[in-house]
This record gives C-alpha cells, sequence and structure tokens, in this order.
C-alpha cells in the first residue's frame, strides 16, 4: 500500500519495461526505497537508523563470509585459525577487526533504533507489527551475536558458553539434558563450537528476511515522524528517493567514520583480554563478563540473589532476564496512550528518560563483580525497568494530559520555521 | 487483559528484587591481598598511540635477543616465524642464518622417527618443551605461558608485563603470613594473587647488546616487552597506516555526502 499521491514507477527503456512484465523487481525498489515511497518530510536524524542497521547487516555479513573461508570451526583449531587470519591472510587483520566491532556497531545502532522506537512511540498502532519483528530481529541478533564471540575459542568464549547455556539447565526437570541437548556435550566442546559457526552463518539470513517482512510491515502503514501525527497530505511527504536516500548517505557516512575509527584505531576497546588465552575448560577466568552489548540483560540476572516462592534465585534471574525483552512484545499493548511522540507526553518523559539512565546504570553494574554497592544497584536498577514497562507505563498513559499537538506534519514544520526565523530576526 | 497480567507478573519480579535488597549484606568481605596489589606502571613505546607510531627497529632487535637468550627457556612463541622478524629490518640472509641457529621437530626421512634439522624462515620458533606436562614437570607443576598474544592477553597489556618484569621484590613486612610466598613462589604485587612460580628472570647483564645499550633490569624488561607488543599484532602498525587512509577517504566522502543532502533539501522545509 502506499499513499495515493506515490509517485507511479513509469518504465520508459524497452528493457526496464520488458523486466517489469517478466520480474518487476525494480518497480519493487522504486515503490519501496525510491521516488515511489512517500515519507514524512519532518524526519529528523533518529530515523537515519534502520537504514545504518542494514548497512551494519551487510557489513556482517560480507565481512563474515570472507572470515569463513579462512577460519576452521574446530576447537584443536580454532583459536589459531583465527590468528593465522589476523597474521598471515591477506588483509585478515582488517576484515577480523570489522567483523569484531562490526557487531558492536550494529548493536549500537539498533539500540538508538530502540531508543527512537521508544522516545516517539513507533511501536503505537498502526505499526505493531513492525515493532513485533523489531524485537524478533534483535532476538535473533543477541543469539547471532553470542554464538559468534564463542567461535575464537578463547577464554571468555568459552566461559561464557559455559555461563549462557548454564541458563538453561536453571529449569526444573529437564533443564540439565535440555542444556546438554545444546552443547552437544557435557561442557562446551567441538560438537558446541561446530553447531555454533553452522547456526552463526545460518542465522544473519534468518534476520536478512525477518528485516524484509519488517520493512514490508512498515511500508504499510508508511514512517512514523517526530510529531507522531499520521500523514494527511502530499505537502506532509517528500519522496524517498532523492530526499531520504542523500539523507541517508550522509548517514552512512558518520556511520562508517566511527566504525573505522573503531576499527584501526582501537579495535579491542570493547573487548576482554582473557579471550586472548586460548579456551582451557580446567581454568576458569578471575572474571566472566559477556559482550557489552549484553550486560544490562547481564545485570538483572545477577540482580536476583533470594530464592522466592518455589523458585530460586538462579530460576528467577534467568526468567527476569528473559523476561525483561519478552515485555518489549506487549508494549504495544501497555501503553495505552494514543499519543505516539514524547515531544507531547510531559509525564511519560520524565519516566522515559529515568529507563535510559536505568539501562545504562544496569550496563555499568553488569560490568562489575558481585560486589556491593553493583549488586544493590543493580537490584535497583533491575526494579525501576521491570515496574516501568509493567506497572507505570500503564498508569501514566492513563492519568496524562497531553501537551497540545498541531494539527498535521506540515503544520509542525512551518510553526518550527517561523520561530526560527523570528529568533534569527531577533538576534540579528 | 495484557496491562493487569503485566502488573501481577511486575509485581512478582519487584517483590523479589525488594526480597533480594533485604537479605543480601551491604558490606563485601574484606579483600586482604587487594591493598597489597599495585597497578601496572605505564610504559612509553615507539609504537603506541596514532601519532606517528613506528616500529623503534634496534629495541626489538634487543628484545628479541632477551626472549631468546632468556625468556625462551621456557616460555614458547607459538605464533610467530621466523620470517615475520623481516619487520626488524633484516635481511633475507640475516634470517636464514637466525633460523637455521634453532633446531626445529622434524621426521627423519629415511627411518621416519622423530628427529631435528636446522630451522628454515618458514619455521615457527620451536617450543621449549614437547608438551603440556613436561612443561608443567620442569616448572614445579606451573606452566610457563606462550608469549605470542601476551601483551593483548592480559588487563594492562604491555604495561602489566613491563611492571611484572620488574616488580620482583621481598614481601612488605605488614603481609599477613596467608599471602607470604610458598615453596616455589617469589613475590610481586603486580601478579593478580601476588604470588608467582615464575622466579625473577632478568638480572644485570644477563645479556649483552650488540648495540651497546647497557643491559639493565629495566631497559631489558622495555625491549622484550616492546618486543612482545610486536608479537601480539605485527600488523599494528601498518593497522594504523591504513586507518589514516581509510578514515580521510571516508572523511571526502562524507562532507560531500553532506553537501548534496543540504543541496538536495535546499527548497524543502522540514
Amino acid at each position: 500500500m502506499s499513499f495515493p499521491w506515490a509517485k507511479p514507477y513509469e518504465p520508459t527503456h524497452p528493457l526496464m519495461k520488458w523486466m517489469d512484465e517478466k520480474l518487476p523487481i525494480p518497480r519493487l525498489v522504486y515503490n519501496a526505497t525510491g521516488p515511489g515511497y512517500p515519507v514524512p518530510r519532518n524526519l529528523n536524524y533518529f530515523w537515519n537508523f534502520g537504514v545504518l542497521a542494514g548497512a551494519a547487516l551487510m557489513i556482517q555479513i560480507i565481512t563474515g563470509i570472507v572470515l569463513a573461508m579462512h577460519y576452521a570451526a574446530n576447537a584443536g583449531v580454532a583459536f589459531n585459525s583465527v590468528e593465522h587470519i589476523m597474521r598471515d591472510v591477506n588483509a585478515g587483520w582488517f576484515i577480523r577487526y570489522a567483523h569484531m566491532n562490526g557487531a558492536s556497531m550494529f548493536f549500537i545502532v539498533v539500540y538508538l533504533h530502540i531508543f527512537r522506537g521508544l522516545y516517539y512511540g513507533s511501536y503505537k498502532a498502526p505499526r505493531e507489527m513492525v515493532w513485533l519483528l523489531g524485537v524478533v530481529i534483535f532476538l535473533l541478533m543477541m543469539a547471532t551475536a553470542f554464538m559468534g564471540y564463542v567461535l575464537p575459542w578463547g577464554q571468555m568464549s568459552f566461559w561464557g558458553a559455559q555461563v549462557i547455556t548454564g541458563f538453561f539447565s536453571a529449569i526444573p526437570l529437564v533443564g540439565e539434558p535440555v542444556r546438554e541437548w545444546l552443547l552437544g556435550g557435557f561442557v562446551p566442546d567441538n560438537a558446541t563450537l561446530n553447531r555454533f559457526f553452522s547456526l552463526h552463518y545460518l542465522l544473519p539470513f534468518v534476520i536478512l528476511g525477518v528485516i524484509i517482512l519488517h520493512i514490508w510491515a512498515l511500508h504499510i502503514p508508511g514512517s512514523s515522524n517526530p510529531t507522531g501525527i499520521e500523514v494527511k497530505d502530499e505537502q506532509d511527504t517528500v519522496p524517498f528517493h532523492p530526499y531520504y536516500t542523500a539523507k541517508d548517505g550522509f548517514g552512512v557516512g558518520v556511520f562508517l567514520l566511527i566504525f573505522v575509527a573503531l576499527t584501526f584505531f582501537s579495535p579491542n576497546a570493547l573487548g576482554h583480554a582473557d579471550n586472548y588465552i586460548p579456551a582451557n575448560s580446567l581454568s576458569t577466568p578471575a572474571h566472566i563478563v559477556p559482550e557489552w552489548y549484553f550486560l544490562p540483560f547481564y545485570a538483572i540476572l545477577k540482580a536476583f540473589t533470594f530464592n522466592f516462592l518455589w523458585i530460586d534465585a538462579k530460576l528467577w534471574g534467568v526468567i527476569a532476564m528473559f523476561g525483561s525483552i519478552a515485555l518489549l512484545f506487549f508494549l504495544p499493548w501497555l501503553d495505552s496512550s494514543p499519543i505516539k511522540s514524547s515531544n507531547y507526553r510531559p509525564l511519560y518523559r520524565i519516566f522515559f528518560w529515568i529507563l535510559v539512565v536505568d539501562v545504562l546504570l544496569l550496563g555499568w553494574c553488569g560490568m562489575q563483580p558481585a560486589e556491593q554497592p553493583w549488586v544493590i544497584l543493580s537490584q535497583i536498577g533491575a526494579i525501576y525497568y521491570f515496574a516501568h514497562f509493567l506497572v507505570i507505563l500503564p498508569i501514566v498513559s492513563r492519568i496524562e494530559r497531553p501537551l497540545p499537538m498541531p494539527n498535521s506534519i506540515t503544520e509542525a514544520v512551518l510553526a518550527k520555521h517561523a520561530t526560527d526565523t523570528s529568533s534569527a530576526s531577533a538576534t540579528a | 487483559m495484557v496491562r493487569p497480567l503485566g502488573f501481577l507478573v511486575g509485581l512478582g519480579f519487584i517483590t523479589a528484587l525488594v526480597l533480594a535488597i533485604l537479605t543480601t549484606p551491604l558490606s563485601n568481605e574484606e579483600n586482604v591481598a587487594h591493598s597489597f596489589h599495585k597497578h601496572p606502571r605505564h610504559l612509553k613505546l615507539a609504537s603506541d598511540g596514532i601519532v606517528l607510531p613506528h616500529w623503534d627497529k634496534a629495541q626489538l632487535q634487543r628484545g628479541m635477543q632477551v626472549y631468546k637468550e632468556v625468556c625462551s627457556a621456557c616460555h614458547s612463541l607459538h605464533h610467530v616465524a621466523f620470517r615475520d622478524i623481516a619487520d626488524f629490518g633484516y635481511t633475507d640472509g640475516q634470517i636464514k642464518t637466525f633460523a637455521k641457529g634453532f633446531q626445529v621437530p622434524s621426521i627423519n626421512p629415511d627411518t621416519g622417527e622423530p628427529a631435528t634439522r636446522d630451522g628454515l624462515p618458514s619455521d615457527y620458533f620451536p617450543s621449549p618443551y614437547a608438551n603440556e606436562t613436561a612443561a608443567r614437570a620442569a616448572n614445579n607443576n606451573a606452566l610457563p605461558p606462550d608469549l605470542s598474544l601476551i601483551t593483548k592477553a592480559r588487563e594492562g597489556g604491555k604495561d602489566y608485563v613491563y611492571s611484572l618484569l620488574t616488580g620482583f621484590q621481598n614481601p612488605p613486612k605488614n603481609l599477613p603470613a596467608e599471602l607470604q610466598p610458598g615453596t616455589g613462589l617469589h613475590y610481586n604485587p603486580y601478579f593478580a594473587n601476588l604470588n608467582l612460580a615464575m622466579a625473577p628472570p632478568l638480572a644485570p647483564n644477563q645479556v649483552t647488546y650488540a648495540d651497546g645499550t647497557k643491559a639493565t633490569v629495566d631497559q631489558m624488561a622495555k625491549d622484550v616487552t616492546a618486543f612482545l607488543v610486536w608479537t601480539a599484532e605485527p600488523k599494528l602498525i601498518k593497522r594504523i597506516q591504513v586507518g589514516y587512509a581509510v578514515f580521510f577517504f571516508l572523511l571526502i566522502f562524507t562532507v560531500l555526502t553532506y553537501l548534496s543532502y543540504r543541496n538536495i533539501w535546499a527548497d524543502k522545509k522540514h
């Protein structure tokens, strides 16, 4: 679906006409990311992150395919094959560091994309399905990143796999058999490494498939925008191409600048020294920590230290950690306010910023050893996390009185320009 | 339906967490070893940073000499081949001669029995022990780690390695009995648990440098650490150099995309 004023695809060249009759891929592209897709004219830079996430995925897939040509998924040689890539393969050090830091860049971009969705209420009707598919992509990314981190078969790879598959052993009765089934043994070993490699290669293409659904679902109502007011007529929109292709091109440039700075100048800044020690099942690292993008969830896991009801602390932690992501599936219905943009939600906005600080705090706590004050801080942080989504948000969306809103996107844009010019003439 | 159920689930988590807070003691167990532990001292090398880093070839040559004459008695260097030392300014002939000075494991072509032969530039630095068991047997059950990646594989990196090499000392007088070095252990405040199996490896004038540099413990520690920074990542300098080229290329690309973005949007208020 698209807006009635969307520019129709009219091929002129005979070859394109022929193609359009046989397999209308050019038409699809034209209507999806070309002049045939009208987009609100007022998108800010936060709307760049969808395209950037796509770019990050493509970088991961391309560098990953090249790495797989040189990597050996065998517990005996995996570590050495990574060092072989770093030392002997032409530009192997670049491909490997790009893939390693590309994962971090992918998560940075996706977290900012989620931030945008939360602040501007992108998850609300009519875009619930876009949000649900987004959460699926996020879960798939986490699984992919976790299995990828196991592949170098360093100490943190091995012990990370041990700890994370250990979550499943918290499940009563079937936990331990499930864990052994996942690992293909009693501890992570060659069987584990092989299946993780296989799945690590598979899942990015599954992600790609879900991204296509994500974009498809987005194109039915069209993109949201910072006012949260739906598009009303033609003057509210501009064609995706050239307006947003140009803006996204600039966004990709900035993204790549940060990415190469990290990759070339500080490639190990986000990693762990322990992962340069080959995996050793007989020597446990002093301090097992997951990659930075899992830290807030790791802090939630560790926050539960009390056996409450018939569930022990470990199982509480595991349920809460999975629950902290699973609750995102219900977000469109937990927040009943029809107002999308936080710009017009004075009360929600306060709690939203507390949530942002809270997640950063949880991330910091996740990095620390199980000592005070980090334990109590992660417990308080976890309380706020669940309270925010399950208690505060439903209440706030009931009692809040939104600020006055403009009637249309164009009116908001013109009002902004009117104040810009008046303040400019005042200073002049 | 979602909201009341969510509310109940939320209350469940919050109750479990409040109980967890109430039952977790707020004080930490005192860690005595922690107060004796020292932070690594900073070591400045020519390869540091991103402003024109370079390999100090003379220092790397000296560092390799220290590795060869001291460290290699116990520590292997799995990932480094003789051909790699071309980075230090050696000619092909010098590398061949250097490699020849090592005996590497081989197979006798007539009998198939294990044997050794002279090293070739394509060979890797041979390990001092045949296997882990032999290494432990010779070192009071401690395993000397492979040094190829050591400056990347420890918190503190090169600073840690340098500090550890120069940090051996007599235990302080107030060190509690349980932290005193046991038999075969040596006190070093830079080591995680204060006592390690490695004896102080460096003594003044232990090696004789060809370039006349005075072989103090500090100098040898600096040189061998510089060498180990190189073994951990021989492509480090190239990485930074390529990084500049890529960064400035992309900077121009980004400026151009910005200008075209402004140009395309010039007539649109947004």
